[in-house]
C-alpha cells in the first residue's frame, strides 16, 4: 500500500465553546492531535470602553470598569480611582482606603474561585464548579449588601469609597473568613493530589521565569514562574504594607503551579481581610473635599453651598488637572493598569487600560505548540483569561 | 522616591545621549522622550542595562492630538523587576511614517502593537503580524482616533430572507447627544458686568 500524506488541518475552537472561557475564537493548525500554531482571534466582545470613557465624566467612566473583568469588579474600579486621584492629589482617609482593601481581597477570592473550579471543570472535575459558585454568592451577597448589586457594583469613588458598609456587614464578613478556609481544604482534598487532575496539569504549558518576562506576564502566572513579584507588596498602594501576608511562588511554571499558586493566595486574602476587619479605623470612607466628592444629604437639605457642590458634581463633574498617570493594582488575574491623561477637563483624554489577561492570552500560542489538543484548555484554564478584559 | 527617579533620568540621559531628548519626572513617574527610529535602539538598552535591567514590557498604546504635528505619540511602559522601577518612553508620529517594531525585544510586544494599528493606524514596520486585533473582520477606520465618531459608521442586524447579518449604515432614532457641561461662565474670561462695575468704581473714586 501506497504510503499516504497526512496533510495539517485547522480546527475552530470557539467562540460559543464552552472551555473558551468567553468569546475566544481559536484557530488551531493541528499535526494530528498535535497543535502546530494555535491563533487566538480576540475582540469579539470589543465594546468601545476606552472610547466611551472619553466621551464620560470621571464620575460615569468609574462603571465602565466593572464591565471589564466582570469576576472581580472592584478590583478594576481600584486602578481607575488610583489614577484619577493620583492626578488630583486627593489622599483617602484610613477607613477609606482599608475599605478599598477588604473589598479588593473579596473581589479576589471570587475571581480564584471562579478561574479555579472552572479549570477543574476543563479538565474534568465537575463537583469543584458547584462547591464553588455556592462560596462566590454568599461573596456576592456581601457586595450587593454594600452597593446594591451582586456584580456590578460602582462601590468605588474617585476619593474613597461611594458610602460606608451597613451595620452588621463586618461581623458577617468576619464569619465567612472563618468559614472559608474549610472550602479550600475541602477543594483541595479533590483537587490537589488527585490523580486525573495532575495528569492533566503538571508539566503542561510550561512557562520558564524569562518567557514569563518576554511575554509581559503579571500577577499569579508570573509567580507561578518562579517570580516573587507582588505589587501589593513591591509598590505598596492604599496602605497594603501595613498588612502581613505571603507570596506563594511556583517552581516549574506549569498548569499545576498556577493551580497551586491560586490556592495559596486564597488562604493569604483571607489573612489579609481578617487583619483589615480586626484594625478597621473609624471616620469618613471618601476624601471630605466638596469639589471631588458630593456632600451628605441632610447637608444639602440646609447649605446652599453644598447643593450648588452637588449640582455640579453630578452634572459637569470633577475638573482634573493636566497630567498623565500609569496607575497600576494587583488585580487577582495580574497587573491592571490604567493610564490616564488628563488635559484639564471634565473627560478623561485618553483612558488606555492594561488588561493583564491581554498579554497572558498572547503567550497562549508558544504555551500550546508540541501540546495535544486537550492540553490547549488546560492552558487556557489555568491562564485564568476573561474576555471583558481582553476585548475591552 | 522622586530623587532616585531623577537620577535614573540622569543616567539614562548620559547613556543614551544623542536619543533620548527629553526626560521628566511627574506624579512619582519618569517619562523619558525618544527619537521615533531609536525606540528600538533605546528600549534594548533600557532592558540589557545592568542599571537599568526593565524587562517587561508592561503596556505600548496611542494617544492621539489632531491638533499637533505629528499627531500620534505612542507610549510604551517598561517595568523593572530587579530594581522595582516603572519607566515610561514616548515618542511620536504620524499616520504614514511607520514606527519600528520592538517585537525582537519584548515577544509581548506584537499584539499590543497591533492593537495600536487597529486603534490609531500607526504603522509599525517590521512586525510580523499587523493584522487588526479589536476590531470586526473588515472594519474599515480607527476608531480610537479623536476624529471618529462615537457612534461609528455602521451597524449591524440578522436578515430574515438574506439568513445572515448584514451590515447598514448607523441610524440613530433619536441623535446622540453629547453634553458639554462645561459652564460657560468660565470660559468668559470677562463678564458684561464686570466691566460696568470696574467702571463705575473707578469714576466713585475719582469722585472721591
Amino acid at each position: 500500500m501506497a504510503e499516504s500524506r497526512i496533510q495539517n488541518y485547522s480546527v475552530n475552537f470557539g467562540p460559543q465553546h464552552p472551555a473558551a472561557h468567553g468569546v475566544l475564537r481559536l484557530v488551531l493548525e493541528m499535526d494530528g492531535e498535535v497543535v502546530d500554531r494555535a491563533d487566538p482571534h480576540v475582540g469579539l466582545l470589543h465594546r468601545g470602553t476606552e472610547k466611551l470613557i472619553e466621551h464620560k465624566t470621571y464620575l460615569q467612566a468609574l462603571p465602565y470598569f466593572d464591565r471589564l473583568d466582570y469576576v472581580a469588579p472592584m478590583n478594576q474600579e481600584h486602578a481607575f480611582a488610583l489614577a484619577a486621584e493620583r492626578l488630583l492629589g486627593a489622599e483617602v482617609p484610613p477607613r477609606g482606603k482599608a475599605l478599598r482593601v477588604l473589598w479588593c481581597e473579596i473581589g479576589r477570592l471570587l475571581n480564584h474561585i471562579l478561574n479555579l473550579t472552572t479549570f477543574a471543570l476543563d479538565v474534568g472535575a465537575m463537583t469543584p464548579m458547584l462547591w464553588g459558585f455556592e462560596e462566590r454568592e454568599k461573596m456576592m451577597s456581601f457586595y450587593e449588601r454594600v452597593s446594591g448589586a451582586r456584580m456590578h457594583a460602582n462601590y468605588f469613588r474617585v476619593g474613597g469609597v461611594a458610602r460606608d458598609m451597613p451595620d452588621g456587614l463586618a461581623e458577617d464578613i468576619e464569619r465567612f473568613v472563618e468559614e472559608f478556609p474549610k472550602f479550600i481544604d475541602d477543594l483541595e482534598g479533590l483537587l490537589t493530589d488527585n490523580r486525573i487532575f495532575k495528569q492533566r496539569t503538571v508539566d503542561i504549558g510550561v512557562v520558564s521565569p524569562e518567557e514569563a518576562l518576554d511575554w509581559g506576564f503579571s500577577g499569579s502566572n508570573l509567580r507561578a514562574s518562579g517570580w516573587a513579584w507582588d505589587l501589593r507588596r513591591a509598590q505598596p498602594y492604599d496602605g497594603y504594607e501595613q498588612y502581613d501576608f505571603d507570596i506563594p511562588v511556583g517552581r516549574n511554571g506549569d498548569c499545576y503551579d498556577r493551580y497551586l499558586v491560586r490556592i495559596h493566595e486564597m488562604r493569604q486574602s483571607l489573612r489579609i481581610m481578617k487583619q483589615v476587619l480586626q484594625n478597621l479605623p473609624s471616620g469618613p470612607v471618601r476624601v471630605e473635599d466638596n469639589k471631588v466628592t458630593p456632600p451628605p444629604r441632610a447637608e444639602m437639605k440646609t447649605s446652599m453651598e453644598a447643593l450648588i457642590h452637588h449640582f455640579k458634581l453630578f452634572t459637569e463633574g470633577v475638573h482634573v488637572p493636566a497630567g498623565e498617570v500609569y496607575a497600576p493594582v494587583e488585580a487577582p488575574k495580574g497587573e491592571f493598569g490604567v493610564y490616564l491623561v488628563s488635559d484639564g477637563s471634565n473627560r478623561p483624554y485618553r483612558c488606555k487600560i492594561r488588561a493583564p489577561g491581554f498579554a497572558h492570552l498572547q503567550a497562549l500560542d508558544f504555551m500550546s505548540q508540541g501540546h495535544m489538543l486537550a492540553d490547549v484548555v488546560a492552558n487556557i484554564g489555568s491562564l485564568d483569561i476573561v474576555f471583558g478584559e481582553i476585548d475591552r | 522616591m522622586n530623587q532616585a527617579l531623577a537620577d535614573l533620568g540622569d543616567y539614562i540621559g548620559t547613556v543614551l545621549m544623542d536619543t533620548v531628548t527629553e526626560s521628566r519626572v511627574a506624579h512619582d513617574e519618569l517619562t523619558v522622550v525618544a527619537a521615533r527610529d531609536a525606540v528600538p535602539q533605546v528600549l534594548s538598552t533600557l532592558r540589557d542595562d545592568v542599571n537599568l535591567y526593565f524587562r517587561v514590557l508592561i503596556d505600548l498604546c496611542g494617544v492621539d492630538y489632531p491638533g499637533r504635528e505629528p499627531r500620534f505619540d505612542v507610549v510604551y511602559h517598561l517595568l523593572s523587576l530587579k530594581h522595582n522601577q516603572r519607566i515610561r518612553v514616548v515618542t511620536r508620529t504620524d499616520a504614514h511614517t511607520p514606527v519600528p517594531t520592538v517585537t525582537h525585544l519584548y515577544s509581548a510586544a506584537t499584539w499590543f502593537e497591533r492593537e495600536c494599528w487597529d486603534m490609531y493606524g500607526v504603522l509599525f514596520a517590521d512586525n510580523p503580524d499587523l493584522r487588526r486585533m479589536l476590531s470586526d473582520y473588515g472594519f474599515e477606520g480607527h476608531p480610537l482616533r479623536k476624529d471618529f465618531p462615537l457612534s461609528g459608521h455602521t451597524q449591524v442586524r440578522y436578515d430574515e430572507t438574506q439568513k445572515r447579518v448584514v451590515y447598514e449604515p448607523v441610524n440613530l432614532t433619536q441623535e446622540y447627544r453629547d453634553f458639554d457641561f462645561l459652564s460657560p461662565w468660565e470660559a468668559m474670561t470677562a463678564m458684561p458686568g464686570d466691566t460696568v462695575l470696574s467702571g463705575r468704581d473707578d469714576s466713585a473714586e475719582g469722585e472721591a
